[in-house]
């Protein structure tokens, strides 16, 4: 097992090698240029030299990319271009402010979904199946971006009772699990819930109606285990495939949404991919773009893991 | 009672009580910006005007300064932190401004000749110790002739300049006055002079009449009163808020559901809702021109000044104005009617398809050879208000005079790079006119970049390759025109024969719309880009 961890976290440093070179590339492929987030437009061609001179712009892309990874290497995710603060204070601040949004929208996508798929599974074909289902496509189908706008109309401006935008009153840097803070996570975290919910129902309603056609549940009532305990075995036996998929939306999740942080003003991850991109703010990107990569690295291992420890069928070696 | 209603009762009673809480304090003036960050707050802003708008002339002063307490006139520049300035008569590359007394930073030190030099030397001398690479980009650009300051005395300084400028004392809006010893005190806590600037940045002192006491980045900017201003006007608002909204649909949103009591350019299509909600709608004329800029390189039809008389003619500025919610001003030139600036052009840009159908017939365009043009555009970007609707529209108007325009939509960083390398280079894709718009308060930005055939790409904004040895001419008169007065004739000249020989295609002013609760009293919108903030506050 050791091994097998030791083999997955080494299997991070390729990833996360490609990740970055294909972000510098894509950057740098895009037209437009870095430099106009620090200087005008009208700035004359000697000063934008200079500057691009000043930021290391004007080295070929080859020695760009080394010198950004070897500070990488070192910890250092540079400076951003467009504020020259150190990306890692505002990515640190941005990370906490998605994790904290993404495990609210897991909460409460993942324990809808699990419950709506089970009921679902549980009673296939019948009235609440065909409920579970409906609700499990307009969670996928929707545009959650629309949903929050219409969330917001509803709540916020009609009815006053919820606020529209931001992580709370005095913003997220004095963020504490009271009512006041946690009114302004409501919309975005049910916004951002939907998509998973509807994939989390899906897969368990997928899953359990299987395990319940299998013959071990048929002979498991025959021998006359009373409902609740077939109950567990059921649990047991969906719980690895739910968890891969939960695990894979908890990624997604975590990648902050660029739309549903845009439209609640949620200072994440996404918000901070969102200017960094259209101020062509490199280092910004970058080092996002890698942090965010390496989240899926990790979660992935740890669902693995998870699996593993609760279907021991599943070896890992 | 069943659980079903215990559920709603608990519902009902918690989501009212958790909406009252969120109440501001009296004299909390809460405002929703459209940038995506909170501009700089080091002195030299970021977030194009928008930053010298709300983190520059509220924090700091600068020498010369507009006056924004009036809405009803082009903004005048007046005296702020020199009292007076003049060109020495013997070498007009000199300028010599006397220094306001006893004018304090926030930090308590004084203002004076030494702050000034240092000031400068902060973006223009590379050996200076706390020289920021980062303030020079949005600094150097608007006061493109100055070279270095002297200290005569306490409260006199000279300006030297690499060549006589008599627009050096508007560009000096543009260079706000930082605290040396504030700096200093950072600079001794800090391992370099840029980590010094970032802790400046966080705890800034300008001479301003509001101080920054919270600044939590990408989230909100927090000022409260300078209760030891110096100007005449004090400030009226105990506590102003800036939060960073980029979406225009949730700063409506957040003025709707009363998080904030001031939002900058709220979605167009929500103004019938502010109004019906008691929101108040503020607009006026702003120094910013919506134009296609020509492109005069070889084989573009646009060389022709017909053709370019033609376009102006035949653009319905009024309709325009009505896709817009009338929040347009029709442009007829890059100034106003009535601006010290106007001159008297002799060709009248209105909306003349008749005489736009002759001219381009005059000009050898017709139904056997119809005109076409490729524009460059965007899909949105600062100051282009509508891009896509607005474009759209004039290809419909163009195209009932006989002119198919043809768009090259790009996105706006990509748009803004290609601005600076001219029609003649590839990127412009065999481009006739780009759509960028532009802030018209200093002539050298208005006129002098577009006009003068030493800004032709690489060196400034002249995208068409414009060259004139008659424009040369009246552009090296206005610089060189010393006195305010003679000077503003010297320009009214060149804008009317820029108008005259059709340089642009003027369409537009933006009217900079803002929408505000009714508690906000005081404010007045002036014709700039900037606003006085000492002036609104909260009943």
């Amino acid at each position: 097992m050791f091994l097998y961890l030791l083999r997955r976290l080494l299997y991070a440093v390729p990833i996360a090698l490609s990740v970055g070179f294909v972000c510098f590339l894509l950057v740098h492929i895009a037209p437009g240029d870095p430099i106009n987030a620090i200087v005008p437009a009208d700035a004359p061609q000697e000063l934008v030299d200079q500057i691009k001179r000043d930021y290391g712009l004007d080295r070929p892309l080859p020695i760009q990319f080394a010198v950004w990874l070897s500070k990488v290497a070192g910890g250092d995710f540079g400076i951003s271009l467009a504020t020259g603060r150190p990306v890692w204070a505002d990515l640190s601040v941005a990370i906490g402010n998605t994790l904290r949004l993404a495990l609210a929208a897991a909460l409460i996508g993942f324990v809808l979904g699990t419950v709506l798929g089970g009921l679902a599974g549980a009673f296939q074909g019948r009235a609440i199946d065909k409920v579970a289902v409906s609700f499990a496509v307009a969670g996928v189908s929707v545009p959650h971006y629309w949903l929050g706008m219409v969330l917001v109309v509803i709540f916020s401006v009609q009815l006053n009772w919820l606020p529209a935008m931001g992580a709370g009153p005095g913003g997220s840097s004095d963020w504490t699990w009271d009512a006041e803070h946690v009114r302004h996570l409501i919309l975005p975290a049910v916004t951002l819930s939907v998509i998973p919910m509807g994939i989390v129902t899906r897969t368990v309603r997928g899953v359990v109606a299987e395990i319940l056609n299998q013959e071990f549940v048929q002979t498991l009532r025959a021998k006359g285990l009373a409902g609740r305990r077939v109950f567990l075995h059921v649990v047991k036996n969906a719980a690895p495939n739910s968890i891969a998929v939960m695990g894979l939306q908890m990624g997604y999740l975590l990648g902050g949404s660029i739309l549903v942080e845009t439209v609640f003003s949620w200072p994440g991850t996404g918000l901070l991919l969102n200017s960094a991109i259209f101020q062509r703010d490199l280092p910004v990107l970058q080092a996002t773009i890698l942090v965010l990569a390496m989240f899926f690295v990790v979660l992935n291992l740890a669902v693995d893991l998870v699996q593993t420890a609760i279907d021991p069928r599943i070896r890992r070696g | 009672m069943t659980f079903r209603r215990l559920v709603l009762a608990a519902a009902l009673g918690v989501l009212p009580s958790l909406a009252a809480s969120g109440a501001a304090a009296q004299g909390t003036l809460r405002i929703g910006m459209t940038a995506a960050d909170i501009p700089l707050t080091h002195g030299q802003p970021d977030q194009g005007f928008e930053g010298n708008r709300f983190t520059g002339i509220p924090l700091y002063d600068s020498l010369t300064a507009w006056d924004l307490t009036r809405g009803d006139r082009p903004t005048p520049l007046v005296p702020s932190l020199a009292t007076e300035w003049s060109v020495d008569p013997q070498d007009k590359t000199r300028w010599i401004f006397r220094l306001r007394r006893g004018v304090k930073f926030h930090d308590g030190s004084e203002f004076n000749a030494d702050a000034v030099v240092w000031n400068v030397r902060k973006v223009l001398d590379r050996e200076a110790p706390h020289f920021d690479p980062r303030q020079v980009g949005v600094t150097a650009t608007r006061m493109p002739t100055l070279r270095r300051a002297e200290k005569i005395d306490d409260h006199t300084v000279v300006l030297i300049t690499s060549e006589p400028d008599s627009l050096l004392p508007i560009n000096l809006t543009n260079l706000f006055m930082a605290s040396p010893a504030h700096w200093e005190r950072k600079r001794s806590a800090a391992p370099n002079a840029e980590a010094a600037w970032n802790a400046f940045a966080a705890d800034p002192s300008g001479t301003g009449p509001f101080r920054l006491v919270r600044f939590v980045p990408r989230e909100r900017a927090e000022y409260v009163r300078n209760e030891a201003y110096w100007g005449e006007i004090k400030p009226k608002a105990e506590r102003i808020v800036l939060l960073p909204i980029p979406e225009a649909n949730a700063r409506t949103a957040a003025l709707l559901s009363g998080q904030v009591d001031w939002i900058e350019a709220p979605a167009p299509d929500a103004l019938p809702q502010l109004r019906a909600r008691g929101m108040q709608i503020h607009s006026n004329v702003q120094p910013h021109v919506w134009p296609w800029q020509p492109c005069f390189a070889e084989g573009s039809p646009l060389t022709d000044v017909r053709v370019r008389k033609a376009i102006n003619l035949g653009i319905d500025r009024e309709g325009l104005k009505t896709l817009l919610g009338g929040m347009m001003v029709p442009a007829v030139g890059t100034v106003q009617p009535g601006h010290p600036w106007w001159g008297n052009p002799s060709f009248q840009i209105k909306y003349d398809p008749a005489e736009a159908r002759r001219l381009l017939a005059e000009a050898g365009y017709g139904p056997q050879r119809p005109l076409s043009l490729k524009v460059q555009i965007s899909a949105s970007g600062s100051g282009q208000m509508q891009p896509l609707p607005m474009n759209e529209f004039i290809q419909q108007n163009l195209r009932a005079i006989g002119v198919n325009v043809e768009f090259d939509v790009l996105e706006w960083n990509t748009l803004f790079t290609n601005w600076r390398r001219g029609c003649k280079d590839a990127s412009a894709r065999g481009a006739h006119a780009i759509n960028v718009s532009f802030a018209a308060m200093d002539p050298f930005f208005a006129m002098v970049r577009f006009w003068d055939s030493k800004m032709a790409p690489p060196v400034s904004n002249n995208w068409g390759h414009f060259s004139d040895p008659q424009f040369d001419a009246m552009v090296a008169e206005a610089r060189n025109a010393f006195d305010p007065a003679a000077r503003d004739a010297a320009l009214a000249r060149l804008h009317a024969a820029g108008v005259d020989e059709a340089l642009f295609i003027w369409i537009a002013h933006d009217v900079g719309p803002r929408a505000m609760s009714p508690r906000v009293r005081g404010f007045v919108q002036p014709q700039s880009w900037f606003v006085d903030l000492r002036l609104p506050f909260i009943q």
